[in-house]
């Protein structure tokens, strides 16, 4: 893949910086994966001035719900949720320091205007390359919830995991400027 | 007159378990064909990658039998029975329903449905399944299976519009569905619409719409022509494979349509993925 930049966790506000809209990306080092339930839970526990199970500053999160791993794997397939059930959480989030999601589809404009103002991104990874995900997983461990079962919240180890850079700092949208530009109606 | 012919239980159990995995694990070549083409026909850089992940996906799934997609939906069936046909040492839905949890279990399939809409309590066996059965003249049993995942049945909408809305009422609601949903279903993205009959009955022919293979038109020429109208209208919105923009949003658009009430134009659109599994066995007697 041609001008692939390669990212690292934590992010730090000079990544962000650089970011814009339509850049091929990878990521390497640890992400959290979290989606409706555990949400639900995180948002509620910054509602009540409580710590988060995990330091999120520099963070990245990651709208997935595995499939089960099969013995000896690190994890299931793993491609990202439908983003926008988030949204409602998201800025309460990025308010505390997290610097990008990983999902599928558009955010809310509350969304795309708490990253403008805490400096945050939005990645996209390919919705059902599921199996393809799973590859740049190197290790998962559950670090909360597990009562939630696929909605648990996962410590991910990934290598070069891909995505493309759909919410830049600048007020951006890929998914807007990319359907503008091949509307034929 | 077609012989008796007796199924047991046990069969449908084991053939249903593989239906669950096999589905989920390897796509159909219809599928892959409309990938590839889509591959060589796409402009957009972007939404080209999209298509090229998506075929090494399928590789994938299919060489470390993972699921294409962590949502592995929910259980579909379509049953078509011959009224001689006699399911032994059990009942058929039990069976159904047990080939399901036996399936998802082995196949480490994802367990996605919860018992009560409201309460919200995950099965853990991903039961029970939707089951349609259909009772047909002679002495063999199909059994269609179908994952439906939660992202693309999301956006899947219905419409009772007036006889007067007519043929662009319906191609307006067909192409409104597909823009309101934007990125959600996981473009590329199957549409099945299903036509007249009543309010139940346009969900389950849009439904049926999808299990068409693709790249078969409608028997009826006028039908297949609105396929391909809606086809291009579609694909001429620009939503592009994930949604970023590219001239490949649909693969395909299947219609179904029924008599109905001269009050009435039923209409309901089902949108599938990209990863759409979908496959089917025949017990019985073939003849």
């Amino acid at each position: 893949m041609p001008n692939v930049i390669h990212l690292k966790t934590p992010l730090s506000d000079g990544d962000i910086v650089n970011l814009k809209i339509g850049d091929r990306a990878v990521i390497s080092g640890i992400i959290y994966t979290a989606r409706d339930a555990a949400h639900k839970r995180l948002v509620e526990l910054t509602d009540k001035g409580k710590e988060l199970p995990f330091d999120i500053r520099g963070q990245i999160i990651y709208y997935v719900g595995p499939s089960p791993a099969r013995p000896g794997k690190p994890i299931g397939s793993c491609g990202p949720t439908t983003s926008c059930r988030m949204d409602v959480y998201t800025p309460k989030l990025l308010e505390k320091g997290l610097k990008a999601t990983i999902g599928k589809g558009n955010r809310s404009e509350n969304v795309v205007e708490a990253m403008k103002k805490h400096k945050a991104v939005y990645f996209v990874a390919t919705g059902g390359a599921a199996a393809l995900l799973a590859k740049s997983v190197k290790k998962a461990e559950v670090i909360a919830y597990e009562e939630l079962g696929a909605e648990a919240i996962m410590r991910l180890e990934v290598e070069n995991f891909p995505i493309v850079v759909a919410n830049d700092i600048y007020g951006n949208d890929l998914y807007k400027e990319g359907v503008d530009k091949y509307r034929k109606e | 007159m077609a012989t008796r012919i007796r199924i047991n239980a046990a069969e449908i159990i084991e053939k249903v378990s593989h239906l669950c995995m096999d589905a989920n694990f390897n796509l159909n070549e219809d599928v892959l064909d409309a990938l590839r083409d889509s591959y060589e026909a796409e402009v957009s850089p972007i939404a080209k990658e999209v298509f090229a992940e998506l075929i090494e996906n399928a590789k994938i799934a299919r060489e470390c039998q993972m699921p294409l997609c962590q949502d592995t939906g929910v259980a579909v069936v379509f049953v078509e029975m011959g009224e001689h046909v006699e399911v032994t040492d059990g009942h058929l839905c039990d069976a159904i329903n047990e080939g399901v949890r036996q399936g998802y279990k082995e196949g480490f399939l994802r367990k996605s449905i919860v018992s009560n809409p409201l309460n919200r309590v995950n099965t853990g066996d991903n039961t029970p399944a939707i089951i349609h059965t259909e009772i047909l003249p002679g002495n063999r049993l199909k059994i269609t299976f179908m994952a439906t995942g939660g992202g693309c049945e999301n956006m899947s909408r219905i419409a009772m519009l007036t006889p007067a809305d007519g043929k662009e009422g319906v191609m307006n609601f067909v192409i409104e569905t597909v823009k309101i949903a934007k990125a959600n279903p996981c473009p590329p993205i199957i549409v099945g619409v299903g036509i007249g009959g009543a309010f139940d009955y346009a969900a389950l022919l849009a439904k049926k719409a999808l299990l068409r293979p693709l790249g078969t038109k409608h028997n009826d020429p006028d039908t297949a022509f609105l396929e391909q109208e809606m086809l291009e209208r579609i694909n001429d919105l620009g939503i592009g494979a994930q949604g970023l923009g590219g001239w490949v949003t649909a693969l395909a658009v299947h219609v179904e349509w029924y008599s109905c009430h001269i009050a009435s134009l039923p209409i309901a659109v089902n949108i599938d993925c990209h990863a759409h599994r979908v496959k089917t066995v025949v017990l019985g007697n073939f003849q």
